[in-house]
């Protein structure tokens, strides 16, 4: 049985060009960049090229803006902690929305709890679209940080982040977007989105895990978040992830070559498989907004069943899919993102997501369309409560 | 002969092994482990495997074992972790004057905010005083972080007894940065009564990008990073899968007793050598057997380190003269200070760090290039 992964938005596989350049930076060239001899410069040259090729992806100015991290949720830690820590003084108000990613979610309520913080937390349409005017009318003289994902990461909504940076930059507030989701799937450039700190992730577009990186623009207020040795400029005080750094450089550079070409074959396969769905399936309801949509994301309630079950079943079949994000899996509590979209506890219990990556194909989304309606009406049958 | 690689303090050549089980996670279990599929399961195991093989050769449950970025998170996790949940106990910290960067820099950030920190000085072998730790212990200290072993000397604190002082109070936590003495020196950490314990992967023939955290059962300390609940809440965002399983692959390849005895013989040689054959050098630290077996330093007067190192590697062979994380800033070792160098002979000092690979056909090779290196560079300098 040929397996199929559809969870992408969880992780994605390491591109074989992306490993193919690792390589000899854990083993021919495996020095400590902070080393003086050559093992240790080699690898700092390789670093500097990793920072060029991530700037270009996300149209950074100065690759000096860009600072390495172990991941998306280390960058938002230290973009909101961040700014926190160095614009106290100035106000202790944050706005962001009701379906961030618990990396920021958290880490505002940690703000709150902690450090005496007031946080706003911006409601979203049915589509899970914030609206900018809610942006600027929660803006007051204390703000000191908006922080808006730039695309959900369970249902695929892109958030009008131009318009919001608009806002944010009048008021002459720090904007940070979590851009996990969006970084190498959809055209990402800070200067036109006008935000001053962007958090990407090495392993949701065909890097490792274990590598990400903040965009912290120029003269951005921003405290320091590990202490220690001198490295990114003494902002990330840690032994380089050298092999991790390299393969980000070179899945930024793949992404931008192929973005176009990218992301045209993921929306195709994605519609069809929407359109397929819907056709195939009795009482579903895509979840997100329909065109502003991430390219490999489909996110369906399926009402009358579990989420889980219908994975279960799923998984059995060699398909890898998932109710929501991976990071709340575990929980039984229902997506926090469907809630805040205004379903029913009930019906946020019955969600599919399915995303698409660089690997999927046509047989896949043939494979699923063939698959999943059978399991959905296996489960049904069994359900006391649908009578269809 | 090819490149002799002596800068293992610095970091290590991944062993074929350990990528090996990287490349495995990076294409083939590549799922994110909190997912609930197969390929999740798959990954998780991997996550698990790995936890239970430095569980075990830390001998302490794999429950307690937590995953982070490197060393330095580690640290800064332990640190800023405890002192943050300790806080209402008291504001007296004590630490040592020689720890690495991720902890001394910590520490003088905290002192900022206001913290009573007590720096401990240390003796010319690099080790702490057990009476001046004794005279500082109150009833407000809440953490007392020493390292086990010294990334420039080697020397090797008295843990032992200084778990001994400290079990006299509550509301303290012990943490000891083990990043160099994981894998190189035994330290039964439950017996010592140690709370918290940062290792990481690169030191040891693991990858770059990955460390962990030992926290004793029942030992509370506050998040670094807010967010999902990876790392049992402990330490969010998604595993470094890859650099994980690395990481316990390599704790299977740890040094022998026989590795670390032959590291002896080779330091043995490599010191005695240098000191018999090269008039004014001087080892720094401790003496050759009450160091870690990995690591020696030596000083060469009227010659700058610096300008060594550079001469030797165009023989090949590579050195450090300090702590790479500190390397690339131009202050003298302020390692080597505590321990009452002479300012001059700080400036002449090199760092030799060995792998169980390590051959006595490189240090005798080495030793001979250096003999030569600095007698051309003496001869230079007094030009």
């Amino acid at each position: 049985m040929k397996r199929v992964y559809m969870d992408n938005g969880a992780t994605t596989p390491t591109a074989p060009e992306v490993l193919e350049v690792m390589k000899p930076y854990f083993t021919d060239v495996f020095g400590n960049a902070s080393s003086f001899h050559s093992f240790g410069r080699e690898a700092r040259n390789a670093i500097t090229e990793a920072r060029d090729s991530v700037a270009k992806l996300i149209g950074a100015d100065d690759s000096r803006e860009i600072v390495f991290t172990s991941g998306g949720t280390e960058a938002d830690n230290y973009a909101i902690k961040g700014v926190a820590e160095a614009l106290e003084k100035k106000g202790k108000h944050i706005i962001t929305s009701s379906i961030e990613h618990h990396a920021v979610l958290h880490t505002c309520q940690y703000l709150e709890k902690k450090k005496g913080f007031e946080v706003t937390y911006l409601p979203v349409d049915e589509d899970g679209m914030v609206n900018p005017a809610d942006v600027k009318d929660a803006i007051k003289e204390d703000t000191i940080l908006i922080t808006i994902m730039m695309a959900n990461n369970e249902v695929g909504t892109i958030q009008p982040i131009v318009k919001i940076g608009e806002i944010a930059k009048e008021a002459g507030v720090t904007f940070h977007t979590d851009a996990v989701q969006a970084v190498g799937s959809i055209p990402v450039d800070v200067n036109q989105l006008n935000v001053d700190l962007l958090s990407l992730s090495g392993h949701k577009f065909n890097a490792p895990k274990g590598i990400g990186a903040l965009y912290i623009r120029k003269g951005t207020k921003v405290a320091k978040y590990l202490h220690g040795g001198a490295q990114e400029r003494n902002r990330r005080a840690t032994t380089e992830n050298v092999p991790g750094i390299v393969g980000l450089g070179k899945a930024c550079e793949i992404a931008l070559n192929a973005m176009d070409e990218k992301s045209a074959k993921l929306i195709a396969l994605r519609d069809r498989l929407i359109s397929g769905i819907e056709e195939q399936v009795d009482y579903v309801k895509l979840n997100g907004h329909r065109t502003e949509r991430l390219p490999g994301n489909v996110n369906f309630s399926i009402r009358y069943i579990e989420g889980e079950s219908i994975l279960m079943k799923l998984d059995l079949e060699g398909i890898a899919a998932s109710s929501g994000s991976a990071c709340t899996s575990g929980s039984l509590d229902p997506s926090h993102v469907l809630l805040a979209m205004g379903l029913t506890h009930e019906v946020a219990h019955g969600s599919l997501r399915l995303t698409l990556g660089n690997y999927n194909t046509e047989e896949d989304v043939d494979r699923i369309l063939d698959v999943l309606p059978k399991v959905v009406t296996d489960l049904r049958a069994m359900s006391p409560i649908y009578n269809g | 002969m090819e490149e002799i690689y002596l800068d293992n303090a610095a970091t290590t050549k991944p062993y074929p092994e350990v990528v090996e089980k990287m490349k495995i996670a990076l294409t083939t279990t590549y799922g994110n482990p909190s997912s609930l599929h197969r390929m999740g399961i798959e990954a998780e195991k991997m996550i698990k495997e790995a936890r239970k093989n430095i569980a075990s050769k830390l001998d302490v449950s794999d429950k307690e074992v937590y995953f982070t970025s490197g060393g330095t998170e580690s640290n800064n996790l332990a640190i800023k972790g405890a002192v943050n949940s300790l806080k209402r106990h008291g504001k007296r910290l004590i630490t040592s004057s020689i720890e690495h960067p991720s902890v001394l820099n910590l520490f003088k950030r905290l002192e900022s905010e206001g913290y009573d920190v007590k720096y401990l000085q240390v003796d010319n072998e690099g080790i702490i005083d057990l009476e001046e730790l004794k005279a500082y212990l109150n009833d407000e200290t809440i953490l007392v972080s020493i390292m086990g072993v010294n990334n420039e000397t080697g020397s090797i604190q008295p843990l032992a007894e200084i778990g001994e002082l400290l079990s006299d109070y509550d509301n303290l936590y012990f943490h000891v940065d083990g990043v160099q003495s994981f894998g190189k020196v035994d330290i039964p950490l439950s017996k010592i009564g140690i709370d918290l314990y940062s290792i990481s992967a690169h030191k040891i023939h693991g990858s770059k990008g990955t460390g962990a955290l030992y926290i004793k059962r029942g030992t509370r300390i506050d998040n670094l990073i807010s967010g999902s609940k990876q790392e049992s809440g402990i330490r969010p965002g998604t595993e470094n899968v890859p650099g994980i399983a690395g990481f316990g692959q390599a704790v299977e390849l740890l040094p022998s007793q026989d590795d670390k005895e032959k590291m002896y013989r080779l330091k043995e040689l490599l010191v005695t050598r240098i000191l018999d054959e090269i008039e004014e050098s001087y080892l720094n630290g401790p003496k050759i057997h009450s160091g870690a077996a990995h690591i020696a330093n030596i000083s060469f007067a009227g010659v700058k380190g610096e300008v060594l190192i550079h001469t030797l590697e165009r023989d090949n062979i590579y050195l450090s003269t300090g702590a790479a994380c500190s390397s690339k800033q131009d202050t003298p070792s302020y390692v080597l200070e505590a321990m009452k160098v002479k300012p001059k002979l700080i400036e002449g000092a090199i760092r030799f760090s060995f792998a169980p690979s390590t051959t006595e056909e490189e240090v005798n090779y080495t030793v001979d290039k250096l003999k030569d290196a600095v007698k051309m560079l003496r001869k230079i300098m007094q030009r």
